[in-house]
């Protein structure tokens, strides 16, 4: 296998995991925040369809980029009133919020079906992607790759580094001592949320404008599931996050990859994998209560009753 | 396995589980006649079940004022569907036509229940005075797509994105592989089954690695445009699936199998009011215009031409593609030469012809 191959290889690998990577960030952000949004499967779908929808009429993949964030706040937005305004349950109204963003985006995406849109085209960076092998790895890919990259390296910044992710963490593990110290609870989990619905939509429109640039129902195929499942995987940890994303995709990638070459895994159990990895991860981080405290936001997808 | 098809694996994956069947457009005039359909998936799936609606439209246009359609998508194959069977039989529907092959037993006992009304099955085998069964040669496409292929290959190794490992689809591999050899005799298969039938982001990455390993033209056996886009990136070659997919890749596209099931329609439901339906098994092809070819694109003249006479032979029973001697893998011949298969075992075919990469799962 020539050096043209492995490189091909690599830069197949990455655009597999890098709507995972999106989406699961986003989810990291919300979670940290004490808020569980199950909902990331269907706001994806939501995102998919309105940057599709976008990017046909202006004929702009970057604007349609920015519609599938728009959408995936406004979806996101409708999570939020009823959980944390409503204080209905989250696990419940997370559920809700994928079986409705399926049927949605299936009935907003039905004069789509069978039409092209522009695609998000690859930027290569002067110079640096002239370099052989690495050039094309890391600097012929889309806006979205790279914004992944940097945005993981922002979220472990925000968190680990800032005062408002300290704020953010707080909120997440304790809301009440987070309350009496005057800070607003409910309206910073309800811009974790948005955050959460804006990169669940971002990573729709990666699938819809890039991946496999066309509409369908049910495009995103279970992925919105993978990256939730890859945060508790990464036990909320950003670079572990970056790490899972690519293991996930990568093994996917893989695994059809050896099939060619005769290599033959079943590939359901493939598919599987990412959750049997997730339960293992589980598993090792509930040994003892204090990992799991050490990791899990405390507050997770617990109601706040704010005491005046 | 001999038995399993397409259908009966989709059901499996649950694709349809979220989504409620609801009667849509259902007749209200009384004088026309009144024909039932039924879908797994939702008619916007761009493949399988868009390509039944399509035929739908077609015959209920051809027969305009005689009768009226109506559809049910979204139908999983599992005992609602005879629910959804019981109320069109119930709601006055002469015909009723099942799309998918978990339907079967279901279908089976309906009809049973109501002998007065005619049913068809696309792709089962369970025959009843008022079932019928009907489905297509679509390994008669594949023949085609690889005498293309064999003579647009440059590596002679082709790639094969796969969904599952059912007849239809070994059939597939083989007949595309045979029209291959039948140009170039050394050429080679590579193939991915990607277990299911429709995941545009999995049929892509399959697209992707089959390319990484060197093969030069594309073909799949999955219902979404992935496969085509990515081959269209890299600037190589391949075939669309089951509906003309020009529009996605107008520079890749060389043709595809497209499924034409509104002659068929048309055909059936004519019978019916004719008085002169009977219970049936019709496997058709290219010779039944079942089957057709997208226009010949995005390829020299002599190939386009060839491609043309590929299709002639075997619709007029000249060429009838699996033909002996055929060698499996290990290199044991197993039909002899100047045999033809027989539909029997062409409807169970596990074996792969030798030239082929890899093992069924």
């Amino acid at each position: 296998m020539n050096l043209v191959y492995v490189s091909s290889f690599i830069v197949s690998i990455i655009a597999a995991s890098t709507p995972l990577l999106l989406a699961a960030s986003g989810e990291l952000i919300t979670e940290k925040s004490g808020v569980l949004n199950l909902g990331v499967e269907g706001m994806m779908l939501i995102g998919a369809i309105a940057g599709f929808a976008t990017a046909h009429a202006t004929g702009s993949a970057a604007l349609g980029i920015v519609a599938a964030a728009l959408a995936g706040v406004a979806i996101s937005m409708v999570f939020a009133v009823l959980t944390l305004s409503l204080l209905a349950n989250q696990i419940a109204a997370g559920l809700a919020l994928t079986i409705f963003g399926h049927g949605l985006a299936a009935l907003l995406g039905a004069g789509y079906v069978g039409i092209s849109a522009p695609v998000l085209h690859a930027i290569a960076i002067p110079v640096l992607s002239a370099i052989p092998f690495i050039g094309p790895i890391l600097f012929d890919q889309n806006i979205l790759i790279y914004f992944s990259f940097l945005l993981i390296c922002a979220i472990s910044w925000f968190l680990n580094k800032t005062h408002a992710g300290l704020i953010l963490r707080a909120v997440g593990d304790s809301h009440d001592a987070a309350h009496a110290m005057g800070y607003p609870v409910i309206r910073i989990r309800y811009a974790a949320t948005a955050f959460g619905g804006a990169l669940a939509g971002i990573a729709g429109a990666y699938l819809s404008l890039f991946y496999s640039p066309l509409w369908s129902q049910d495009l995103s195929a279970g992925r919105g599931w993978i990256a939730l499942a890859l945060v508790v995987f990464s036990a909320w940890r950003p670079f572990y996050l970056l790490a899972g994303a690519y293991l996930f995709g990568g093994v996917t990638y893989l695994a059809l990859y050896l099939q060619g070459v005769g290599v033959s895994i079943p590939s359901p159990l493939i598919s599987a994998l990412p959750y049997a990895g997730t339960i293992a991860v589980l598993v090792l981080i509930s040994r003892d209560a204090r990992r799991v405290r050490l990791n899990q936001p405390a507050c997770l997808a617990k109601y706040f009753h704010a005491v005046a | 396995m001999a038995h399993i098809k397409r259908r009966g694996f989709t059901a499996m994956l649950g694709a349809s589980a979220l989504a409620a069947p609801g009667i849509i457009g259902a007749a209200r005039a009384a004088d026309p006649v009144k024909i039932g359909f039924v879908y797994l998936g939702p008619v916007g799936d761009f493949g399988w079940s868009y390509q039944h609606d399509v035929g739908r439209k077609q015959a209920e246009a051809a027969l305009k004022g005689q009768v009226v359609t109506s559809y049910v998508e979204n139908v999983p194959e599992a005992p609602e569907c005879q629910a959804v069977f019981e109320s069109l039989a119930a709601s006055g529907h002469k015909l009723i036509f099942g799309t998918s092959f978990g339907y079967m037993n279901y279908m089976l006992k309906v009809a049973a229940k109501y002998p007065d009304i005619k049913f068809e099955h696309c792709t089962g085998y369970k025959r009843a005075p008022n079932l019928a069964t009907y489905d297509i040669r679509f390994y008669q496409g594949r023949f085609v797509q690889g005498v293309i292929a064999g003579k647009l290959s440059k590596t002679g190794v082709a790639g094969y994105v796969a969904s599952v490992p059912v007849p239809e689809v070994v059939q597939g591999m083989n007949a595309f592989l045979l029209g291959m050899q039948s140009i170039n005799p050394k050429a080679k298969l590579k193939f991915i089954t990607i277990d299911s039938w429709y995941d545009p982001g999995k049929e892509g990455d399959a697209a992707k690695a089959l390319l990484d390993q060197g093969c030069d033209v594309l073909t799949q056996h999955t219902d979404s445009p992935s496969p085509l886009q990515v081959a269209a990136s890299r600037n190589l070659p391949a075939f669309g699936e089951a509906t003309d997919m020009i529009s996605f890749a107008p520079k890749t596209q060389l043709t595809a199998d497209v499924n034409e099931w509104g002659g068929y329609y048309t055909q059936r439901i004519k019978a019916l009011l004719a008085g002169s339906w009977t219970s049936i098994d019709t496997w058709g092809g290219f010779a039944e215009g079942m089957l057709v070819m997208a226009p010949f694109r995005n390829m020299p003249a002599d190939v386009a031409a060839l491609a043309t006479q590929t299709v002639a032979d075997i619709t007029s029973g000249k060429n009838k593609v699996f033909v002996g001697p055929l060698t499996d893998q290990t290199g044991k011949v197993f039909l002899p030469a100047g045999q033809v298969m027989d539909d029997g075992t062409l409807s169970g075919l596990q074996t792969l012809i030798q030239g082929i990469e890899g093992k069924l799962s």
